[in-house]
């Protein structure tokens, strides 16, 4: 028998030793990757179809890959300063990452555009319509990872994260380089397929 | 002292994190939505047996619905539309999964709350403008969706296709994505909160089998709606953003070519099955898994086959995920895919007898107490058989081909994801009730109930599969325009009466529980002696379910009539070498 606790607290149960995270963030990614499975077999039976006809894709992509690739880099800088307890350079990886994913936004609006005025539109090519919904919906998670980003740049600011814990910034990686990941799928999927 | 216990009434009632609260708003949410979605399967019932018949009181009740007392055509496909709609996900599903399961898993696994509880009170007010936009389409301009609960384009996908594509179509693809979501979050709550939040002791093998179902029925939960996501999106924008995902060309509306080609409207259908069979088993597994759990208590013995019955919930996982086509066997599928589907969906009744048996099992030569709770799972346990039946007919090709789409079908899914899943909802408040309001619900109006609901639903939904069987459509307005239906009218007259008749024995059941909440018997901690977790703390449970200290556990969840002693219990937290309790003669 421990000594009753002053106040009895909801979450902090000495069962979960680390906490409810990993679990409820696997399930999250299955989530993520269930939702872009079923959108990749709906391009799989829809690109069978007589129409259609691949649009060629702005180059300004290619520059947008390279610039999610390079924040899931700036993500793991972070980590790797978290573990050697450098709260100073940890805050600022964690910054280029999002500033990172920020820019990769601004570069799928760049390829949008590019795509309008070459006069590609949503509705009537089966190849553009998925490029617009798919980038919307990954833009959507992208935006997820950014909030997420930021609350453990706020963490990591407080110093928050220690040599030995630094759980929360490991799980906010781990999302960031499945929307990265997803993001190449993607990309491989409308370009290759 | 808690942290709450200062709480104001809106952090404590309205917007409150505590697991149990949200489990009995999720609850009161599914009963209001039962409300609705009853009275207009009322106002369906009566139109199908007495297609002729004119009701003025209907017209001034319900102005858009009727039109000289009659019930419009379009407005009739969409009361079809919402009532199987709502039933499902916004009745079932909440009453079922998120109400039970809110309220059930910490308790059962001694936790203090679930992993998320901000997540869990975000993903209840997630429901509510869900419910909110679902019953807010009626309002729509030209009326409520009304291209069924399944959506199929091109009549979910063109605004021009008639009443009911418009708007109200919309209106309910939002409120399904908003659902999608909620349920999503809970889903996610549920698996993060058994694997991780379980008191020392609670090994898996050891969790009652009510947060096994549970838990199963939230992986395919999560596994299986993504997929309605994609739909839906894609579905939208078919509707809004001039794509053609689903629509094929050459579509004429109103004498005009719609400018969309090249989708196919099989694509959506195999994505909507690719969740819609999955959320049969998320529905029908945690009413089977309320079933073992009451049988225990009120049979008095211990579950016959606890290891099997959770393996069989695996395989019926599994299996579950791979056997959609069979709702589309006469979709023009290759007859080699159809027979794969056949085949698995035939091979899912092997772990469903698994689960019927060790039912029957834990009845055998059990000391059965027939309170409320032990007779409407008994009723569950003879429906899934009976309901069983017609799926074997259903998932054969070959016999599909002739029942696909007529009352055979709509008899056999009332049978397994109405009447077994109510009849769970009924047995797990008559016997949960005490834990949620620390009161007796009145166990004669609960044996009423009972015994006015099964013989009239038996009749009601039974009757569909002979109606099926002589070549009656479901969706159609007026059978008796159809001569070769006309000898058939006197079994929907049959049908309606029966089925009106229930509707009606669930007033019965609604005056016990409000009445009870306010003026039952006093209830004690564990009125079943029952050997579950949850029944070690005060009834109603408190906030944070027990005091500073959680229980240990050291068996299994169902020691009953140990020491050879047919009224020893050991409740799960009861130390090693303590005494049996004992459980008093009713």
């Amino acid at each position: 028998m421990t000594a009753a606790p002053a106040v009895i607290r909801a979450s902090r149960d000495p069962n979960a030793p680390h906490g409810p995270y990993p679990v409820g963030l696997a399930g999250l990614v299955v989530t993520v990757a269930m939702l872009f499975a079923a959108f990749t077999a709906a391009v799989v039976v829809r690109r069978t179809g007589a129409d259609w006809v691949p649009v060629p894709l702005p180059p300004v992509l290619w520059l947008n890959t390279g610039v999610i690739l390079l924040s899931s880099i700036a993500v793991e800088r972070a980590r790797a300063a978290a573990r050697s307890a450098d709260v100073r350079r940890t805050g600022d990886w964690l910054a280029a990452a999002a500033l990172l994913g920020v820019l990769f936004l601004g570069g799928q609006f760049v390829a949008w555009s590019a795509l309008v005025s070459q006069g590609v539109l949503l509705g009537p090519n089966p190849h553009a319509a998925f490029f617009y919904m798919l980038s919307a919906v990954h833009g959507a998670h992208v935006l997820g990872g950014l909030g997420a980003l930021g609350w453990t740049l706020r963490r990591a600011r407080a110093g928050a994260y220690q040599a030995d814990r630094y759980t929360g910034l490991t799980h906010a990686a781990i999302y960031w380089h499945l929307v990265g990941g997803v993001w190449l799928w993607l990309l491989a999927t409308l370009l290759l397929l | 002292m808690t942290e709450t216990a200062h709480a104001g009434f809106w952090t404590r009632y309205v917007f409150s994190t505590d697991h149990k609260t949200i489990g009995k708003q999720y609850y009161f949410t599914a009963v209001v939505m039962a409300l609705f979605a009853t009275t207009w399967s009322v106002l369906l019932r009566l139109h199908l047996a007495w297609p002729d018949a004119q009701w003025p009181l209907f017209s001034t009740l319900f102005p858009g619905l009727f039109q000289d007392g009659v019930l419009l055509p379009e407005r009739y496909l969409s009361l079809v539309t919402m009532h199987g709609t709502v039933m499902i996900f916004f009745v079932v599903s909440l009453a079922l999964v998120s109400g039970f399961g809110n309220f059930i898993i910490p308790l059962q696994i001694g936790a203090r709350d679930m992993a998320y509880p901000f997540l869990n009170m975000l993903s209840y007010w997630t429901i509510v403008p869900a419910c909110l936009l679902m019953l807010g389409s009626f309002f729509a301009p030209e009326g409520a969706a009304a291209s069924g609960w399944t959506a199929y384009p091109p009549l979910s996908a063109v605004p021009e296709a008639g009443p009911g594509s418009g708007l109200g179509q919309t209106l309910w693809l939002l409120a399904m994505a908003l659902f999608i979501a909620s349920f999503t979050m809970g889903g996610l709550n549920f698996i993060t909160t058994i694997l991780n939040l379980r008191t020392r002791g609670m090994s898996m093998f050891r969790l009652p089998l009510t947060t096994w179902t549970l838990f199963i029925a939230s992986i395919l939960g999560v596994l299986a709606f993504p997929a309605l996501t994609a739909a839906a999106i894609m579905l939208l924008l078919d509707r809004l953003g001039g794509t053609s995902f689903f629509l094929p060309a050459g579509l004429v509306f109103g004498g005009e070519v719609l400018p969309h080609g090249g989708g196919t409207p099989l694509l959506f259908q195999h994505l909507f099955w690719f969740l819609g069979h999955p959320e049969v088993y998320v529905l029908v597994l945690p009413a089977l898994g309320i079933a073992f759990d009451v049988v225990a208590v009120f049979g008095r013995r211990p579950v016959f086959g606890y290891r099997t019955s959770v393996w069989a919930l695996f395989v019926i996982a599994v299996l579950s995920m791979i056997v959609w086509g069979h709702h589309m066997f006469v979709s023009g599928m290759s007859p080699y895919v159809g027979e794969y589907f056949s085949v698995a969906t035939v091979t899912i009744t092997a772990p469903f007898a698994v689960l019927a048996m060790n039912l029957l099992g834990s009845l055998w030569r059990a000391e059965i107490r027939l309170h409320p709770a032990l007779l409407f799972v008994l009723g569950t346990i003879a429906v899934v058989g009976i309901g069983g039946l017609g799926g074997i007919f259903l998932a054969t090709a070959t016999s599909d081909m002739y029942l696909h789409n007529s009352y055979f079908v709509v008899g056999h899914f009332h049978l397994m994801i109405a009447v077994v899943t109510f009849f769970a909802i009924f047995a797990g408040t008559y016997h949960w009730f005490p834990k949620m309001f620390g009161r007796h619900m009145n166990a004669t109006l609960g044996k009423v109930h009972f015994w006015l609901t099964v013989p009239t639903v038996l009749v009601g939904f039974i009757a569909m599969h002979f109606l099926g069987m002589g070549g009656e459509q479901r969706h159609l307005y007026d059978p008796s325009a159809y001569e070769f239906l006309r000898p058939l009218q006197w079994l929907n007259v049959v049908i309606s009466v029966a089925l009106l008749g229930a509707a009606a024995a669930q007033l019965v059941f609604l005056v016990n529980l409000v009445h009870s909440i306010f003026f039952g018997a006093r209830a004690g901690a564990n009125p079943w002696e029952a050997a579950t977790l949850e029944w070690t703390t005060a009834s109603p449970a408190p906030h944070l379910n027990w005091g500073p200290d959680l229980p240990v556990v050291h068996r299994g969840p169902y020691e009953y009539r140990v020491d050879g002693a047919l009224e020893g219990y050991r409740p799960q937290a009861a130390p090693p070498g303590a005494p049996a309790a004992t459980a008093v003669a009713p």
